[in-house]
């Protein structure tokens, strides 16, 4: 990573408080208890170098869609520093047409895109009100970016109700697209889409990032998904990174008991049936986090240590790190 | 009334079409199979596949406009097609029960979860108030609720989405059915959730010797869950067999670029194998094969109705043009 990286996150946090509003305001200065808040992203630091692809992995309320969130912009942050190419986000979005550089596609596509818009309005509607291309040449754009996708240029003057699950998403790729972004932000993108579905979409993803160097950030819960087309891979729950590895090295030997438990639970095709080991514990709520490692009550190799003090994320080589006291003995 | 020797539900040969304003579409069509007591039978497929009307039209809630057209469900010997609704009804509460997707739509938000579990045991009989609770009781601790007594006073909100889908299974087995449908029921939790509930499953069907047809989309889960798979392609059944047959040595075309395209078949980084095109229009389908025509196998014959192959006890493939033993 000797050029500037495309996304450097430093101590980046989010905090959401659950109290609002007069009433609950004026009911804890009366009680002088401190105000209830969900830490939602605490302190995670990683960089993304340009052309690479990284995974976010982890479980419900592990903090992975708030941080999709903030690099794109949707969402602001409480502390830390985050720079695109260097700059300070904040700084960059406040130019849309630099702003525009990140992109995001959703889950869902059914509700990302506007119902009651042609394809042709969705697709083409940015590049010419930021004045990436003069309206004349709005069609020739959206048909170019259509055929990118694998649809023909009958799709232009359709709804979004007329069309498959698997085509809407391309056409939300396609919109993603039309702005020629730098960085593309997937959030669970392919997960509400059927197996064959969902390996036109990762093929044609993985064909776009080869063809128009894009960055891309693949947040996921399908650890099959994110093996297959991540160059590196970032763990998190209860919103701290816990361990951060390329990706064949984290499948191959994982350090983090964490991503062990991760592991050893994804699912796999087999032949015959799983002697399911018995998995410890539900997560705790993101409202009270374990002290100390968050992911000490599930953990087989906890010790005094790890309910005192928060586990900082080690460097176990060159290009990897694990938060957990015990990373040495584990793997 | 209870027939032992026989298999627990037979499907026979079962249609089910739903009328639209476009016309008819026609969600299973000609689909059979059966679940043996203790036995855990994966329905796999994609959407559209009919894998939840197949469900469905064996719980009886086919509403209007749509109707089971023809063929027969033998449950215990006794055909559920065109049973009165009051039967079914109670056919549905004692003896086959089910579990959906989504917890929540299940759950009523405003009544205790102890109160809803016994709303299953005391609609369909009179029962001492004691036995009802220590019944409930019993069937949180055997879906893995932590101090169940206690926790029969909380409300739904009060648990996690893992712990809710675990009340809805709980509710399910509590007056010990006969046979479990389950639609979709862990998709919509995290992966190491997934596992337990899985693990809890698979157990309490070892222990109580009920059948459990586990509907899914995912083949990973089911290959570790199920002893049989029946696999289901635009309304048809394909291809049934053991989990070892369909998953190790699939025969039917589409069964074998379902397994080729999933993400851990392939090698990371490489294009993934794809299933050219899309599945057909389930409205005034014909009678042929549904994927001839995404098939590189198809020939002229597959615009004709195919009948299923018995190709051995365990096993039957819905293909003309069968490929090789072996991939």
């Amino acid at each position: 990573m000797t050029s500037v990286p495309m996304i450097a996150a430093h101590e980046l946090s989010k905090v959401f408080p659950l109290e609002r509003g007069l009433w609950s305001a004026l009911s804890r200065k009366l009680s002088g208890r401190p105000p209830r808040r969900v830490q939602a992203v605490d302190r995670v630091s990683f960089e993304v170098a340009p052309g690479e692809t990284v995974g976010i992995v982890g479980e419900s309320g592990c903090g992975k869609s708030t941080l999709a969130k903030m690099l794109a912009g949707l969402s602001g942050t409480n502390g830390g520093e985050l720079l695109l190419r260097g700059r300070p986000l904040a700084e960059v979005m406040s130019d849309p047409r630099q702003a525009l550089k990140v992109q995001m596609i959703f889950q869902d596509p059914q509700s990302s895109l506007n119902a009651r818009m042609k394809v042709v309005d969705i697709v083409g509607e940015a590049p010419v009100v930021h004045g990436l291309i003069p309206r004349a040449e709005k069609e020739a754009r959206v048909r170019a970016m259509l055929e990118r996708v694998g649809l023909g240029p009958e799709a232009l003057h359709r709804y979004p109700h007329q069309f498959s699950g698997g085509q809407r998403q391309r056409i939300g790729i396609a919109r993603a697209l039309a702005v020629e972004p730098e960085l593309l932000i997937c959030d669970e993108s392919v997960a509400a889409l059927d197996v064959s579905v969902q390996a036109q979409i990762i093929n044609l993803l993985m064909e776009l990032r080869r063809d128009l160097g894009l960055t891309m950030l693949f947040i996921s819960h399908d650890l099959s998904v994110i093996r297959h087309i991540c160059d590196r891979v970032i763990v998190m729950y209860l919103g701290r990174a816990v361990e951060i590895a390329p990706t064949d090295a984290l499948f191959a030997d994982p350090r983090h008991p964490y991503t062990r438990m991760l592991l050893a639970g994804m699912p796999r095709i087999s032949t015959e049936r799983r002697a399911f080991l018995e998995v410890a514990g539900e997560i705790p709520s993101p409202l009270a986090p374990p002290a100390g490692c968050h992911f000490h009550p599930r953990c087989q190799f906890r010790t005094e240590e790890c309910l005192a003090q928060r586990p900082p994320l080690d460097p176990v080589d060159a290009r990897r790190s694990a938060a957990c006291l015990r990373w040495r003995e584990i793997g | 009334m209870t027939d032992r020797t026989g298999p627990l539900l037979q499907v026979e040969r079962l249609n089910t079409s739903f009328e639209t304003r476009a016309g008819t579409v026609r969600s299973v069509r000609d689909v059979s199979f059966e679940v043996g007591r203790g036995e855990v039978v994966g329905i796999v497929g994609e959407s559209g596949s009919g894998k939840s009307v197949t469900g469905l039209s064996i719980l009886g809630l086919i509403e209007r406009p749509g109707r089971i057209v023809s063929g027969a469900i033998r449950f215990d010997g006794e055909d559920l097609v065109g049973m009165s609704e009051a039967r079914m009804r109670r056919m549905r509460g004692a003896r086959i029960a089910m579990v959906f997707q989504n917890p929540m739509m299940t759950l009523n938000p405003v009544q205790k979860i102890g109160a809803q579990i016994a709303e299953a045991l005391t609609e369909h009989a009179r029962l001492p108030a004691r036995e009802v609770r220590a019944r409930c009781i019993r069937a949180l601790e055997a879906v893995g609720i932590p101090s169940p007594e206690a926790r029969m006073e909380a409300y739904p909100h009060e648990f996690s989405g893992g712990m809710r889908q675990r009340i809805v299974i709980a509710a399910a087995l509590v007056t010990e059915p006969d046979l479990i449908i389950a639609d979709e029921p862990t998709t919509a939790l995290d992966v190491t959730i997934q596992a337990q509930i899985i693990h809890q499953m698979r157990r309490l069907i070892d222990e109580t010797g009920a059948g459990l047809i586990w509907i899914s989309h995912d083949l990973a889960t089911l290959s570790e869950l199920a002893d049989r798979i029946v696999v289901m392609y635009a309304g048809t059944v394909v291809e049934t067999g053991t989990t070892a047959e369909i998953i190790g040595a699939p025969r039917h075309p589409y069964t074998r670029q379902l397994l080729a395209s999933v993400p851990s078949a392939n090698a990371p980084g490489r294009p993934l194998r794809q299933i050219p095109g899309m599945m057909p229009s389930l409205l005034d389908i014909g009678d042929g094969c549904p994927f001839a025509s995404r098939c590189e196998r198809r020939t002229e014959g597959c615009a004709r109705p195919v009948p299923p192959a018995v190709l051995s006890e365990t096993r039957t493939v819905r293909c003309l043009n069968l490929p090789e033993d072996r991939p």
